[in-house]
């Protein structure tokens, strides 16, 4: 422990109090405690503190339940440019290549959201919020390769000021920060974010490679949108080698997330479980009852939950337990209406390719009015008991 | 009391900025966010609300002595209907394009809370002058937050100021550039977020008073 003796009793002085470095004590203390463990734990203040462990801990296990997504993202993009310009290339390049397209994204969502909760945090006087640790890591993986970097800073400094701070910082938020980023970028930027084509090289790379001027290909949400036959197989769609935003293709990856986070007790099996059956069950219905000429009603259930964002929301969006339902009936009834309604916007709206983001958006809203009712009427249940 | 006396001078500038009808009593939010998405409209619709509230408090100030009380505010809804129309052919023969943009919520000034407060609150208890003071400046205090609104929204949501360009279309993205407009300033959800920031800046400026 030489380094933490080293840490503990020359470096940190220099951030407390009249220390030469205190202008920057919030940073410190960001990083300090995000390295090593805490000597305190969490105040009791939002709804995701549920236990001792500092909250940094909890964040840091979804950013590891996260990483496959990340890699097999990267590699993804890479194996669509490939793909695109008809070359083929070995893992290492094809990865390489993803790399360089996905990591300034990432840099760029961390530099900007941290930049401002280190500033608040240091404006205030408190301790630095974690919550960004894992919001930061989401926003590049859901935006397509082609979003330019700028959008991406200007979306999450928006989310990260109108969805977080203004209503009091992590844990008291009521939407999920990463998806107001994606909406924030949905509804201002529609030709970036449309779904209906995802770019799947980035212009800017061409300063590297000098390759094609930016092929788009079709995703198969927004081939059902448009009517068309959708040429992605069931396969690829699990696998994930196919066009989409960066983190959210492949399913086996986010299994392996769904597994992190189920295992370290994160997030909750209730939420995810009831999320697939609600979309499975509303497909089905569509598939029995759905209109002949719709395509997307005609799309086989199984296959809605392994195309677009719906598995990477069921596993990451809809169980932040800052924004879903906090009672353990409350989990089923929020997570079966988000995938209801995720396969509602994909059927019946051909203006929203993908209904995921809004879904959980929407179901965000409600997920107090659901713990309400819950809590009322167990309420009710137990005066009941007493009278009879 | 001479016409531009300090009591007089007070009714003009509260509205402006301490009492402002928007910013501080937070009224009239509704056409606000409808009509600023750019800033010609916004100033037409701003001047119109300034003059309507004017000439409305004026003549209520002068009949609000022989009004029966109990049916005062179908006299208010007269006047000021009365106003609107007026104001509204007014803007049909000379700014067409305008007014076609504003559409309904031109008439729908009839239903700005700004009016019927100041009718309420101020030209029922006092003399003409005053209430003409007090309508012009709420109307302006109105107008003021309009045009920073559709300013923003503007520039940001088309690149451009009273349909002028400003942002060069060399640098949009299907020019080869870098740039794209906000899409979502040309929505009022994006509307009612900047009017939230002015709003926000407003009270921390004047914090102390």
């Amino acid at each position: 422990m030489g380094l933490k003796k080293y840490i503990d009793e020359k470096v940190k002085p220099q951030f407390e109090g009249e220390g030469k470095f205190h202008a920057f004590r919030s940073l410190f203390d960001g990083f300090y405690t995000f390295m090593y463990v805490p000597n305190e734990t969490s105040k009791a203040q939002g709804s995701h503190i549920h236990d001792a462990i500092d909250s940094k801990r909890i964040m840091s296990f979804v950013v590891i339940a996260l990483i496959p997504c990340l890699l097999f993202g990267m590699y993804n993009v890479g194996f669509q440019h490939y793909n695109a310009i008809g070359e083929t290339a070995d893992f290492l390049a094809t990865f390489l290549y993803g790399l360089a397209a996905v990591m300034p994204k990432v840099i760029v969502s961390y530099a900007v959201g941290l930049g401002i909760e280190f500033t608040i945090a240091q404006w205030k006087g408190e301790e630095i919020q974690e919550g960004f640790l894992v919001s930061g890591m989401l926003i590049p993986l859901i935006v397509p390769i082609n979003c330019p970097l700028w959008i991406i800073a200007v979306a999450t400094a928006f989310a990260v000021i109108f969805a977080k701070e203004v209503f009091g910082g992590t844990g008291m938020n009521i939407f999920n920060v990463a998806l107001v980023t994606r909406a924030f970028l949905f509804f201002s930027y529609p030709t970036m974010m449309s779904g209906e084509k995802v770019w799947v090289n980035g212009e800017y790379l061409d300063c590297i490679n000098g390759t094609v001027d930016g092929v788009s290909a079709a995703t198969p949400l927004g081939e059902l949108a448009a009517g068309q036959p959708v040429t992605t197989d069931f396969l690829s769609t699990v696998t994930g080698l196919m066009p989409g935003s960066i983190g959210e293709t492949s399913v086996i990856a986010i299994a392996i997330g769904a597994i992190i986070l189920l295992w370290s007790g994160v997030a909750s099996w209730k939420t995810m479980l009831s999320v697939f059956v609600g979309g499975a069950v509303i497909a089905l219905l569509f598939n029995t009852f759905g209109a002949e000429d719709n395509a997307a009603a005609q799309f086989p259930w199984y296959q809605h939950l392994t195309v677009g964002g719906f598995c990477f929301g069921a596993v990451f969006m809809a169980t932040d337990p800052v924004t879903s339902a906090r009672t353990e009936t409350g989990k089923y009834i929020f997570g079966f209406l988000i995938g209801c309604v995720a396969i509602l916007v994909r059927v019946l709206n051909p203006g929203f390719p993908e209904g995921m983001m809004l879904a959980i958006l929407l179901m965000n809203c409600f997920a107090p009015l659901i713990d309400y009712c819950v809590v009322q009427s167990n309420i009710n249940k137990r005066a009941k008991r007493i009278k009879a | 009391m001479s016409l531009f006396s300090k009591e007089n001078g007070a009714v003009f500038t509260g509205p402006l900025n301490l009492n402002n009808p928007i910013a501080v009593q937070v009224l009239g939010i509704c056409s606000a966010l409808a009509v600023t998405s750019q800033l010609k409209p916004a100033i037409v619709m701003g001047l119109s609300v300034t003059v309507i509230t004017a000439f409305s408090n004026v003549i209520i100030s002068l009949i609000r002595k022989t009004i029966p009380n109990r049916i005062r505010i179908i006299v208010q809804l007269v006047v000021v209907a009365a106003l609107v129309t007026i104001v509204s052919n007014i803007l049909k023969a000379y700014v067409y394009d305008v007014s076609v943009q504003l559409s309904v919520y031109v008439g729908l000034i009839i239903t700005n809370c700004i009016l019927m407060g100041r009718l309420e609150a101020f030209a029922l208890q006092n003399g003409p002058w005053e209430s003409f003071l007090d309508g012009i400046a709420n109307g302006l205090g109105y107008a003021i937050i309009l045009v920073i609104v559709g300013f923003v929204r503007e520039l940001l949501g088309s690149g451009t100021l009273f349909g002028l360009t400003i942002i060069p279309s060399s640098v949009l993205m299907e020019n080869g550039g870098l740039y794209l407009h906000n899409g979502m300033m040309t929505m009022p959800a994006m509307a009612l977020i900047i009017l939230a920031c002015v709003i926000w800046a407003h009270r921390s400026i004047n914090k102390e008073k």
